[in-house]
């Protein structure tokens, strides 16, 4: 019998996990997916947003204000990549982008936010040589920051690992049944679990678990968003995040440097069918090639590496959804988790752990819980002198697997080991970048399926990019 | 740090055959460095025979045209070390490598790149749809199935008629797949003839012109892909989309230099070779650092890889022994079409005949290409038939090349 | 018989047109004396080098590339394929080593050394 049990190990059931573990608590986090960060979390823009934009009063305006240095205390403790690099939000000469920008600057000061500027074009362009000239007045927003997504949501979950927090991939929640002790979770797998408290943290997912327990006050509407990364030969291009003000043509399509070096620009906002629909478009991409043009007309899109889409889950309410259950006691739904939800992770995480509390939660400090996580990328730091001496002491180091990236075969061996363990060649590439590079894994990925088969005594038949059907080979000649 | 005369950042075709002829040029202090497990470089991998026909005069496969270079570095006991990867090249020649032992600075007298070529990935050709597994580069899909032994998949279409893709389809009906289609999307293909012949028709492989893959369907593994026909913008042909079910897409689309190293060394960049900018000799802008194979240019046989090679290793056998080359170059341009010359600048008064090597824009019947710098013509060649494909080469005379004093354009006329 | 072919003997690929019985063929559309050899060759007895791969029993995911040490008939590359997957060989193995023998006149040999 768990004390929490968590639906969902995306960047808000990680976080919560983390901020959990310091309790003298049995934690276990149920994901659907083979890895944690599947599904909003992997493929958004991986903003630190300033907290100007939502509506005074909201929730998200509440967390977001606390949450951006939270965020950074906590990324720093659990060794997650971020830069705060500050964001430029543009308009484009037109008075009512001119008075949008007017607006956000008023909203963002009533929200608490300090470090917010008004600059005329020129001097962003100053700061920014790439801007278009037709931007005319910018919001600069100080304390926004760029994160990595996925890295942030793997160090956190490992940090709650390491401090006892435990994980189940491939459980997919069927059925929840209340019983007197709490709550009998049930898999499509057949394998069940019981825990004291419930929270729902399903992401995409989360109406359909609330149904399970009964409660339909909610339905998410999921919105893809499709996206294109460039090769690090852009990635300084801009050192800021640009956006552009809303409009009527689209809002929201940033260029953004990423912490890794390369540069991100989208999203569009489409609204799909289902949170499984993250393929690509054509007209997508059209589109945001032509509107990160806008912003930043130098931007050259033949250096794309990838593109890819994710679906981001919005309520019509337009605020979080983070409240107790309404037909049942003792669970605590996180729910509509859409922008600035990854800023907000570890406000969100804080606020579900107050509900929980009120609800009878006994929140006992750990004696011996350790807040930081190693550094995974503690050796690609390193100077070459360093290196050499660390080689020296460990050979695989020495071997580099991912060339593009520059992975060495010791780096890969560590993500296929360290909490929460990479199961997969996707998985491999989200901790350690091998594969994220330009040639997008075609050199190195027969060398990291055979280290994943080699780590985890798994043919090679079997070892998949992203879980259960997805295996990459199809037999043995 | 140790210091070596010379230094082969890669031991391919053309890092070895670069090593022997820098060795037979009087330097024998030439050490290669080559991040595989064995010498070799993609040959490793084409098991198919065809190489060698013009450079050795016999037909080998992959590993028998590689092998017979590793015997000559053998021979010369030119020092290999293998799963070593160089991480960096400054522009006075230090080379930093890493292997298993750490990490080696070395101070090279002259250092040859020779790192060979990627292939362009799923997302630099940008193809919408969903991400599963099951889609391979051709090349990634050829080592799994010829060095380790696996298959990649069941039902197969291929994007790209580069020979990598063409090869392929034999292969993998070889191995028992079904090829349903090799789509290429310009209105020709890049593959030799040859291989049109004897991977697609001889087995009933539909090769569509003007085509690509639009879309690429399934949650998990591929379970089909849309191809449609594109018009003369390469835009697709909406009326045109048909689905085909496959599990597996491999993609042949073209190949880039690796030239990551080249360019953080401070090295200029051809935009159109994406290799770097040298003289007759494989000599770069920055003096001791030489480049050749498909790091340079892609070329469509190794045969060429190794010629140009051992240009670049007695270019930097040259460099040791006699310090720079000296004396005014001028630049060669391409002209009327054509896309690309290759040396992009020649000295034109040290008494040798130069080679330029190039491209055609499109396929043409008869043409004859004019080398002419200024009013002088320097070279003309009658050429039956020109294709992108296939790399052309002009030789320009010495006394020749001693006239020109402007510019070196090099164009052609269709006959 | 009639049949079109493209000549791969050079770059130029010319068109060829083949017309007539088994010994008295007539070649059209080639430029050159080889083709017309390269035409009659492909209908009257066209044959093809194989290229593969063996498996390394005794090496952990190693295969060993083979070929047929002349081109055999082009009908029988299948079956040829087949002796060719039914087999193992143990390494150290030397590129030229025979692998199988007597195959359609010829012999599979290996192309890469295993050491």
């Amino acid at each position: 019998m768990y004390d929490v049990l968590i639906v969902g190990a995306g960047v808000i059931g990680g976080m919560l996990a983390r901020q959990l573990s310091r309790y003298d608590l049995k934690i276990c986090m149920l994901e659907k997916e083979n890895d944690v960060a599947m599904g909003a979390t992997k493929a958004n823009s991986g903003i630190v947003h300033g907290g100007y934009d939502p509506e005074p009063g909201t929730l998200k305006a509440k967390l977001n204000a606390e949450g951006v240095q939270k965020l950074y205390d906590v990324a720093d403790e659990i060794h997650a990549p971020y830069r705060k690099n500050g964001s430029f939000v543009c308009a484009f000469g037109t008075p009512e982008e001119e008075a949008t920008v007017r607006e956000l600057y008023e909203r963002g000061l009533e929200n608490g936010i300090k470090g917010l500027e008004i600059l005329t074009g020129d001097e962003a362009r100053a700061l920014e040589p790439a801007l278009s000239d037709k931007v005319s007045l910018v919001l600069n927003v100080t304390n926004a920051g760029i994160v990595c997504p996925y890295e942030l949501t793997v160090a956190a979950i490992g940090n709650a690992m390491d401090n006892g927090a435990e994980l189940k991939v491939n459980f997919a929640v069927d059925q929840i049944e209340k019983t007197a002790e709490g709550f009998k979770v049930t898999a499509k797998s057949g394998e069940v679990v019981s825990g004291k408290y419930l929270v729902n943290c399903a992401g995409a997912y989360s109406d359909r678990v609330a149904q399970m327990v009964g409660d339909n006050f909610f339905t998410i509407i999921p919105r893809a968003g499709e996206y294109m990364l460039l090769d690090k030969n852009e990635g300084s291009r801009v050192s800021h995040t640009i956006f552009q003000v809303p409009s009527v043509e689209g809002k929201g399509i940033l260029v953004s440097p990423t912490v890794d070096g390369n540069l991100l620009t989208g999203p569009t906002a489409a609204k799909v069918e289902s949170p499984s629909c993250t393929e690509t478009t054509p007209e997508g991409l059209e589109i945001v090639a032509r509107l990160a043009a806008k912003s930043v007309p130098s931007v050259n899109f033949r250096q794309v590496i990838t593109s890819f889409s994710g679906v981001r889950s919005s309520e019509k309410g337009g605020d979080f959804i983070i409240c107790p259950a309404k037909s049942v006691e003792n669970m605590v739904h996180v729910a509509a988790i859409d922008s600035p939800g990854l800023t907000s992770c570890v406000a969100i995480a804080d606020y579900a752990i107050e509900q929980l509390q009120a609800m009878g939660l006994a929140l006992v400090q750990k004696a011996n819980w350790c807040p930081t996580r190693e550094n995974p990328h503690a050796f690609r730091e390193m100077s070459d002198e360093e290196k050499d001496a660390y080689i020296k002491e460990h050979p695989a180091y020495g071997k580099i697997v991912c060339r593009c990236e520059t992975v060495s075969e010791g780096e890969i061996r560590d993500a296929i080991r360290r909490n929460p363990p990479a199961h997969d060649i996707d998985g491999v590439k989200r901790r350690t970048r091998s594969g994220m590079g330009r040639c997008q894994g075609g050199f190195c990925m027969p060398y990291v399926m055979k280290l994943l088969s080699e780590e985890n005594g798994q043919p090679m038949e079997t070892i998949t990019k992203n879980g259960e059907g997805s295996a990459q080979l199809t037999g043995k000649l | 740090m140790t210091a070596h005369d010379i230094v082969i950042v890669g031991g391919g075709p053309a890092g070895m055959a670069a090593a022997v002829a820098a060795y037979d040029s009087g330097v024998t202090d030439v050490v290669i460095l080559d991040r595989e497990d064995s010498v070799g470089g993609i040959l490793r991998q084409c098991i198919h025979n065809g190489f060698g026909l013009h450079k050795l005069g016999r037909e080998l496969t992959g590993p028998e045209y590689a092998d017979v270079y590793r015997k000559e570095v053998e021979k010369r006991g030119i020092k290999i070390y293998c799963e070593t990867m160089v991480t960096a090249v400054s522009t006075d020649r230090v080379v930093t490598a890493r292997n298993r032992q750490g990490i080696m600075k070395i101070q090279a007298g002259a250092v040859v790149l020779a790192m060979g070529c990627r292939e362009r990935s799923r997302g630099a050709l940008n193809i919408s749809g969903t991400r599963p597994a099951g889609v391979y580069s051709a090349g990634t899909a050829q080592k799994l199935i010829n060095c380790e032994g696996y298959m990649v998949g069941k039902k197969v279409v291929i994007l790209g008629s580069g020979d990598i893709g063409l090869i392929m389809a034999r292969r993998m009906s070889f191995e028992g797949a079904k090829v349903e289609a090799v789509c290429e999307i310009m209105p020709y293909s890049g593959g030799l003839t040859r291989n049109i012949v004897q991977c697609l028709e001889d087995y009933g492989i539909p090769l569509y012109l003007s085509t690509t893959v639009a879309e690429i369907h399934g949650q998990k593994r591929v379970e089909g892909v849309t191809i449609a026909e594109v018009d003369e913008n390469r835009r697709v042909k909406e009326e045109t989309k048909r689905y085909i079910p496959c599990d597996t897409l491999l993609l042949s689309c073209g190949l880039i230099p690796e030239n990551e190293l080249t360019r953080s060394a401070g090295i200029p960049i051809d935009p159109i070779t994406s290799g770097a900018l040298v003289d007759e000799n494989r000599e770069t802008a920055t003096p001791g650092i030489f480049a050749c194979g498909n790091v340079l240019q892609v070329h469509d046989l190794v045969d060429y890889v190794s010629d140009e090679a051992e240009i670049a290793g007695i270019g930097a056998a040259n460099f040791v022994k006699n310090g720079a080359v000296t004396g005014e170059t001028v630049a060669t341009k391409p002209g009327n079409g054509v896309r690309y010359v290759l040396p992009q600048r020649v000295h034109t008064d040290k008494g040798n005949d130069v080679a330029l090597f190039m491209r055609v824009t499109q396929p043409f019947g008869k043409v004859r290409f004019t080398v002419k710098s200024g009013d002088e013509v320097l070279a003309t060649a009658v050429r039956l038939k020109a294709a992108p494909g296939e790399m052309e080469k002009i030789v320009v005379k010495s006394e020749k090349l001693a006239l020109a004093s402007e510019p070196i354009t090099v164009s052609l006329e269709v006959l | 018989m009639k049949r079109d072919l493209i000549c791969i003997i050079c770059p130029r690929g010319c068109a060829m047109h083949v017309e007539g019985e088994k010994d008295n063929l007539t070649v059209t559309g080639n430029a050159c004396p080889k083709g017309k050899q390269y035409a009659i060759d492909e209908c009257t007895h066209p044959t093809r080098t194989v290229t593969s791969i063996v498996r390394v029993s005794n090496r952990e995911d190693t295969m060993v590339s083979v070929k047929t040490a002349a081109p055999i008939p082009k009908e029988n590359i299948f079956d040829v394929m087949a002796k060719i997957r039914a087999t193992k060989v143990e390494a150290p193995i030397e590129a030229g080593t025979v692998i199988l023998s007597d195959i359609y006149g010829t012999e599979v040999i290996a192309t890469k050394s295993i050491f």
